[in-house]
C-alpha cells in the first residue's frame, strides 16, 4: 500500500520545467561568458593625462561598472513590470497580473538593493567616497528601494483576496507616482551632481568595453525572466495552498482513511 | 589587477545575494508544491479563475 | 447632500471626537516638542547650529507628529463596526476622504503652529518673510494630510500597521521634507534659495495627493 501523501510528494510539481531548465543552462553559460568578457576580454580604463602625461582613469575598478549597469537595469524594468501589473488588477481584476505584480516588486526590491550597494562600492575608490550627498540617481534608487519595501509589506497584510489585490495595486500605482515626484525634487534639491554622466563620458567607451556592457543588460534580462518565472509559480502554488490547502488534505485523509478500511476488510 | 577588492566585493555581493535568492525560492515552491495536487500546481493547466475574489 | 456638506458632516465628526479626546492637543502636541527639546540636547544646545538646522529640525518633527496622527484618525474608523457604518451611510468615497483629510489637516496643522512657538523659544528662530512661511506651511500640511489619509485608509484597521505606515509614508513624505525644508530655510533666512518655488512645488504634491485620494478611495471603497 502506497500511501497518498507520499504519492503526492513523488510527483509534485516545484517550479522547474523544460523551459525553465533550458533556460537556465543557456544563462549559466551566458554567465560564464560574461565574466569572461568583464575580466579577460576588455582592457581597464587607463588614459594618459594630455598635459602632464601621467596615466589616469578608473583602471580595473571599471570592471564594477560591467555588473552595476544590468542589476539598475533589471531594478527599474522590474517595477515598471510591477507598475503595469497593478494597473491591470484595477482594470482587469486579474489574479494573473497580481501575481506578477508581487513577483517582480520582490526582484525589483532585491536588483535596487544591489544597486545602491555595487554602486557605494564603485564611488568608494571613483568618487572617493561610498555615498554622495549630491546625486540624484543615487537619492531617487534609495526612494525607490524602501518604497518597494512598504509594497512588500502591504503585500503581506490580511484581508480578504479582493481587498489585498486592491489595496496592493493602489500602492504599487503610487510607486511610480512618488518615485517621479522625488527624482523631481531631488534633482531640484541637488542642483548640482556629480555622476557617471560625466566619469562615462570620460571613460573612452567603444569596442569590447561597449559590446560588453550591451551583453551584460541582455543577460541580465534573461536572468530576470528566469526568476520571474520561477517566482510567479511560487506565488500561484501558494495561492492555490492557500486556497484550496485544507479541501486538498481533506481529500488525501479520507482517501487514506479509506485504503486502510479497505484493507482490513479483505 | 588594480581594484580587486572592490572587484571581489561587488561582484560578489551579487552573485552571492542572488544565488541565495534564487535557492530560497526554488526550496520554498518544493515545499509548497509537495501539498498541491499535479492539476492545480501550474497557471497554465489549471483551471482556477484568473478573476480576483471569484472562486 | 452635496459634496461639501458630506465633507463637512465627516470632518465634523472628525474633528468633534478629536475634541472630545484632546489627543493632537495633548498628546501629539507635547510629543513634538518634545522632540524640539531632544534635538536641542542632541546638537549639543549649539544655539548656532540650532538656528542654522531649525527647517530641518523643525519639518523631521512635523512629520514623525504626523504620523501619530495618521494612526489617530485610522484608528476612529478601526472601532467595532466604524467602517461598516461608514460604507452604509451611503456617503460618497470622495467625500469621506475629503472629510477625513481636512479633520487631519487641521489636526496637523494646530501642532505645526504650536512647533512653530517651541522653535522660536528653543531655537532663537526668526522669521524674515512671514506670508512665504505660513504659504508653505499649509501647503505642506495639506500634502501630508492629504497622503497620510490616503496611505491610513489602505492599511484600516490592519494590526501591523504602527510598523507598516511609516515604512510606507516616510519614503513618500521626503519630497515634503526637503520641499519644505527649503522654503522655510528661505522665509527664516537660513539659506539663500527661491522659497516660492519650493512652495509651488509643496503646492503640486498636495493637488496630486488630493486628487489620487480621492480617485483611489472610490477603487477602494467600491463594493463588489
Amino acid at each position: 500500500m502506497v500511501s497518498v501523501d507520499q504519492t503526492a510528494r513523488a510527483d509534485s510539481m516545484g517550479t522547474s520545467s523544460k523551459t525553465t531548465r533550458i533556460l537556465g543552462g543557456v544563462l549559466l553559460a551566458g554567465i560564464a561568458l560574461w565574466l569572461f568578457l568583464a575580466f579577460v576580454v576588455t582592457e581597464p580604463d587607463i588614459r594618459i593625462d594630455g598635459t602632464s602625461g601621467q596615466e589616469i582613469g578608473q583602471f580595473d575598478a571599471f570592471r564594477l561598472i560591467y555588473v552595476h549597469v544590468p542589476v539598475v537595469f533589471v531594478a527599474y524594468t522590474a517595477f515598471v513590470v510591477t507598475a503595469i501589473g497593478s494597473i491591470m488588477v484595477l482594470v482587469k481584476r486579474s489574479v494573473w497580473w497580481d501575481l506578477v505584480a508581487g513577483a517582480s516588486a520582490e526582484i525589483g526590491a532585491l536588483a535596487s538593493a544591489l544597486t545602491l550597494i555595487t554602486g557605494s562600492i564603485w564611488g568608494r575608490p571613483i568618487w572617493g567616497t561610498y555615498w554622495l550627498w549630491g546625486d540624484v540617481r543615487i537619492l531617487t534608487t534609495l526612494v525607490l528601494f524602501m518604497l518597494s519595501l512598504g509594497y512588500l509589506a502591504v503585500r503581506r497584510l490580511e484581508g480578504t483576496a479582493e481587498e489585498r489585490a486592491r489595496r496592493s495595486a493602489i500602492v504599487g500605482i503610487l510607486l511610480v507616482v512618488n518615485i517621479l515626484i522625488v527624482n523631481r525634487s531631488v534633482e531640484w534639491w541637488a542642483s548640482q551632481t556629480i555622476h557617471q554622466d560625466s566619469t562615462i563620458a570620460e571613460a573612452a567607451i567603444g569596442g569590447s568595453k561597449a559590446f560588453t556592457l550591451f551583453y551584460s543588460i541582455v543577460l541580465a534580462m534573461g536572468l530576470f525572466t528566469w526568476m520571474m518565472i520561477h517566482r510567479f509559480r511560487l506565488a500561484w502554488l501558494e495561492r492555490q495552498f492557500d486556497r484550496f490547502g485544507l479541501d486538498d488534505a481533506l481529500t488525501s485523509r479520507r482517501a487514506e482513511a479509506a485504503s486502510v478500511l479497505e484493507g482490513e476488510m479483505s | 589587477m588594480t581594484h580587486l577588492g572592490f572587484l571581489i566585493a561587488g561582484w560578489g555581493v551579487v552573485f552571492v545575494a542572488c544565488g541565495l535568492y534564487a535557492v530560497s525560492v526554488i526550496r520554498r515552491a518544493r515545499r509548497v508544491a509537495a501539498r498541491v495536487p499535479l492539476e492545480r500546481a501550474r497557471w497554465m493547466t489549471g483551471k482556477d479563475s484568473d478573476v480576483i475574489g471569484e472562486s | 447632500m452635496s459634496i461639501l456638506s458630506e465633507v463637512r458632516l465627516i470632518m465634523g465628526k472628525d474633528l468633534r471626537i478629536e475634541r472630545r479626546s484632546k489627543i493632537a492637543l495633548n498628546q501629539v502636541a507635547p510629543f513634538a516638542i518634545l522632540i524640539v527639546v531632544l534635538f536641542g540636547f542632541a546638537l549639543n544646545a549649539d544655539r548656532a547650529a540650532l538656528t542654522t538646522f531649525t527647517p530641518g529640525l523643525y519639518w523631521v518633527t512635523v512629520l514623525l507628529a504626523s504620523i501619530l496622527a495618521v494612526h489617530r484618525s485610522v484608528a476612529i474608523e478601526a472601532g467595532e463596526g466604524a467602517r461598516e457604518g461608514l460604507l452604509l451611510s451611503g456617503l460618497r468615497p470622495a467625500s469621506i476622504f475629503l472629510g477625513k483629510a481636512t479633520a487631519l489637516i487641521s489636526q496637523i496643522f494646530l501642532v505645526s503652529i504650536v512647533l512653530l512657538g517651541a522653535v522660536v523659544i528653543f531655537y532663537d528662530a526668526r522669521v524674515d518673510d512671514a506670508v512665504l512661511l505660513v504659504t508653505s506651511l499649509v501647503s505642506a500640511v495639506v500634502g501630508v494630510g492629504a497622503a497620510g489619509t490616503l496611505y491610513g485608509a489602505l492599511l484600516g484597521a490592519q494590526r501591523a500597521r504602527e510598523t507598516v505606515l511609516p515604512i510606507l509614508l516616510l519614503p513618500v513624505l521626503a519630497p515634503v521634507l526637503i520641499a519644505a525644508t527649503r522654503a522655510f530655510g528661505d522665509a527664516m533666512g537660513t539659506v539663500a534659495t527661491d522659497g516660492w518655488a519650493w512652495t509651488a512645488l509643496l503646492a503640486s504634491f498636495a493637488a496630486i495627493y488630493v486628487a489620487m485620494g480621492v480617485v483611489s478611495h472610490g477603487v477602494l471603497m467600491e463594493e463588489n
